[in-house]
């Protein structure tokens, strides 16, 4: 895999693309936000410190997903009123990019879908269904959320963002979709929940104590 | 490859931070490594934000029913299915059905690396609950969950009244959630619903002893109260195979009934008819029968005495003798058949045949000797007498059946029974038969 490398154009330190894709990236020392243009790296903002963190994974923790090895590259968290979450990016071996979200240890597996007509942010109430890829969804709760920061290296570009409505819908069979309304067009992620120790993760982080 | 990866140093050290409470000053330990949003003061009550450095106050709130005391106190640790788990909230939940409150007790466990476990606890009765991450159907008065199907059991309206340590929710005094239970048991599946979200989860009834032993807690758990909403019963599980085992056992007796009829030489061995003459003198009017022969293994033998009695009997002595050994077996019968009518309408009593069976005897050349005995005065009485051999004898088999119907009613009872126990706490309680005042 190419590795391309740069520098950060804010403070210099180098900064290295794990994942060819990456549209964005935060330089690990002086987290400077950087998106990637077609000549060089631009910063975007700067970001805070995170809050104290408490998932188990973190930026290298690789992990099996379908028979396929997986490796997390970059994070969004989000904090509502009942607490926080992390969305990990997580690119296949195979160069998929999917999402493995991380809210107080219950983890999901999702990728973007493209399905059409989705609902507008307004419209979606709890206990609807929808129909993508012949699966049926019901909404389970909307979450109106504040994005708290990002880390690492992202598919798109993620950092000017306050409050973000999510819509998210289980099925009856441990299937799961997320309705994203942080831009203008929806975006929707179909997944499922998965289990801890399915994922085999590796390079996790430790507790003390644990 | 990652290679001149610097530290991540946004990522702070966890461990239990030792604070102290902004309203009592007591120390708070924070023991879920930031997956906490409150904690609750030990010692004064207050709820404090978790997630603020100065432990914001949040509520504070007096306990109505006292301090509760947790069974299992926070910070103990213990295995629950495989992974470590360190209790670190507790709360009491309350609901109101017909002016009575109830409460029941919620434990949060932690894990740093798996979704947080609940122990919920009522009169004694304990569940292990997770969340659910498929969604149940709701159909009727049931819900169907992993193609299983649950029983509603009860709809009520929980509110919190008392909590302790951390949460990793807003957790408040005060706040409610309509809860609607569906069962089967072992299992329980609940859904919470709030304003804006309706949480599913799964409980298992789990024993008080279990969990002792899981977290290795001093004396013994508090005995469980009645029969609880999931309690598995410890009858029901038998009563299926009971009466497959009963429908089983039946159906062996029946062939092997058939198969002894079938197997069995059966047969008549010996057979004759005899005459007693008005007045003929009773007493000493022994005879011996001619000589027969009872064939294949050692087994039994039916005696049939048929006499055709009318309000009147005829007592038999008999003696089956083996002409080869000298073996006897002295047996006596009687055959008395009355009958009338009074103003009761028409009665009778005995019949006109009798038959005995006689168990071992052994293969070879029998005679019998037959000793009458009749009333002084008796009309002529003509009797037959038929030997045997290999009859199937129904008594041992209806035994057999009785000895297991028995258990399967007993067992059958004792799980109806239960399950009334359990319906009667639910929204759909059995039909109540009163039987006058029990008032013990």
């Amino acid at each position: 895999m190419t590795q391309p490398v740069s520098n950060c154009p804010n403070c210099g330190a180098k900064i290295v693309f794990q994942w060819s894709s990456s549209v964005q990236t935060v330089c690990q020392y002086c987290k400077s936000i950087l998106v990637r243009t077609d000549v060089d790296l631009k910063k975007v903002g700067q970001v805070a410190d995170l809050p104290p963190d408490s998932s188990p994974i973190q930026l290298n923790t690789e992990g099996i997903y379908r028979n396929k090895a997986f490796v997390v590259g970059g994070r969004i968290l989000y904090e509502y009123d009942q607490g926080g979450w992390n969305e990990w990016h997580i690119t296949m071996n195979d160069g998929t990019s999917a999402w493995l979200s991380d809210a107080q240890n219950e983890f999901a597996v999702s990728f973007a879908s493209n399905a059409a007509g989705l609902p507008a942010s307004g419209q979606v109430k709890v206990g609807q269904q929808y129909n993508w890829n012949n699966q049926s969804y019901t909404v389970s709760v909307i979450t109106p959320a504040h994005y708290r920061g990002v880390e690492g290296e992202l598919p798109f570009q993620y950092w000017d963002k306050t409050d973000v409505t999510f819509a998210d819908l289980r099925s009856q069979s441990g299937k799961f979709a997320t309705l994203d309304y942080s831009d203008e067009h929806p975006a929707l992620y179909l997944g499922e929940f998965v289990e801890f120790d399915d994922l085999k993760l590796k390079n996790l982080r430790s507790f003390e104590g644990w | 490859m990652s290679a001149g990866t610097p530290p991540l140093s946004t990522l702070p050290k966890p461990q239990a931070k030792a604070l102290n409470c902004p309203q009592c000053g007591a120390a708070i330990t924070l023991r879920a490594l930031g997956h906490a949003e409150t904690v609750v003061c030990e010692s004064c009550h207050s709820i404090l934000d978790a997630k603020d450095p100065n432990l914001r106050i949040l509520q504070t709130f007096q306990a109505i029913i006292g301090e509760v005391p947790p069974l299992i106190p926070l910070g103990t640790r213990g295995k629950l299915r495989g992974t470590d788990y360190e209790v670190i909230g507790f709360q009491r939940r309350g609901i109101k059905v017909e002016g009575i409150s109830y409460y029941w007790h919620e434990y949060v466990l932690f894990n740093p690396y798996k979704a947080i476990r609940y122990l919920t606890e009522y009169n004694g009765h304990w569940n292990d609950i997770s969340v659910c991450k498929e969604l149940p159907i709701v159909q009727f008065a049931t819900a169907n969950y992993l193609g299983e199907v649950y029983k509603h059991f009860q709809s009520s309206d929980a509110t919190t009244n008392y909590v302790l340590g951390e949460f990793p929710w807003q957790v408040r005094v005060g706040e409610h959630a309509a809860v609607t239970e569906y069962v089967k048991p072992p299992r329980v599946l609940s859904a919470e619903k709030t304003a804006n979200e309706v949480t599913w989860s799964l409980g298992e009834y789990i024993y008080g002893a279990d969990i002792w032993k899981s977290f290795n807690l001093p004396g013994s758990p508090p005995e469980a109260i009645g029969v609880y909403e999931n309690q598995p019963s410890p009858v029901s599980e038998n009563v299926k195979g009971i009466w497959g085992a009963f429908l089983a056992f039946a159906i062996f007796l029946l062939v092997l009934m058939a198969g002894f009829d079938l197997a069995s030489s059966k047969g008549t061995a010996f057979e004759s008819t005899y005459t007693l003459n008005y007045g003929e003198p009773k007493g000493e009017a022994s005879f011996v029968t001619q000589t027969f022969d009872l064939e294949g293994r050692t087994s039994n033998v039916e005696v049939t005495t048929s006499a055709n009695v009318s309000n009147s009997w005829i007592y038999l002595n008999f003696a089956l003798i083996n002409q080869d050994t000298g073996q006897a077996w002295d047996f006596g019968r009687e055959v008395s058949y009355y009958y009338g009518s009074d103003s009761d309408g028409s009665w009778s009593e005995g019949s006109t045949k009798d038959s005995v069976v006689i168990p071992s005897v052994p293969a070879g050349h029998y005679y019998l000797r037959i000793e009458p005995e009749v009333d002084a005065k008796h009309a002529p009485i003509s009797y037959s007498v038929e030997v045997k051999r290999n009859v199937t004898v129904p008594g041992f088999f209806g035994i057999a059946f009785l000895a297991l119907l028995i258990p399967a009613i007993a067992i059958t009872w004792r799980s109806i029974s239960f399950e009334r126990a359990r319906w009667s706490e639910s929204d759909h309680p059995p039909v109540q038969i009163q039987l006058g005042n029990s008032e013990e």
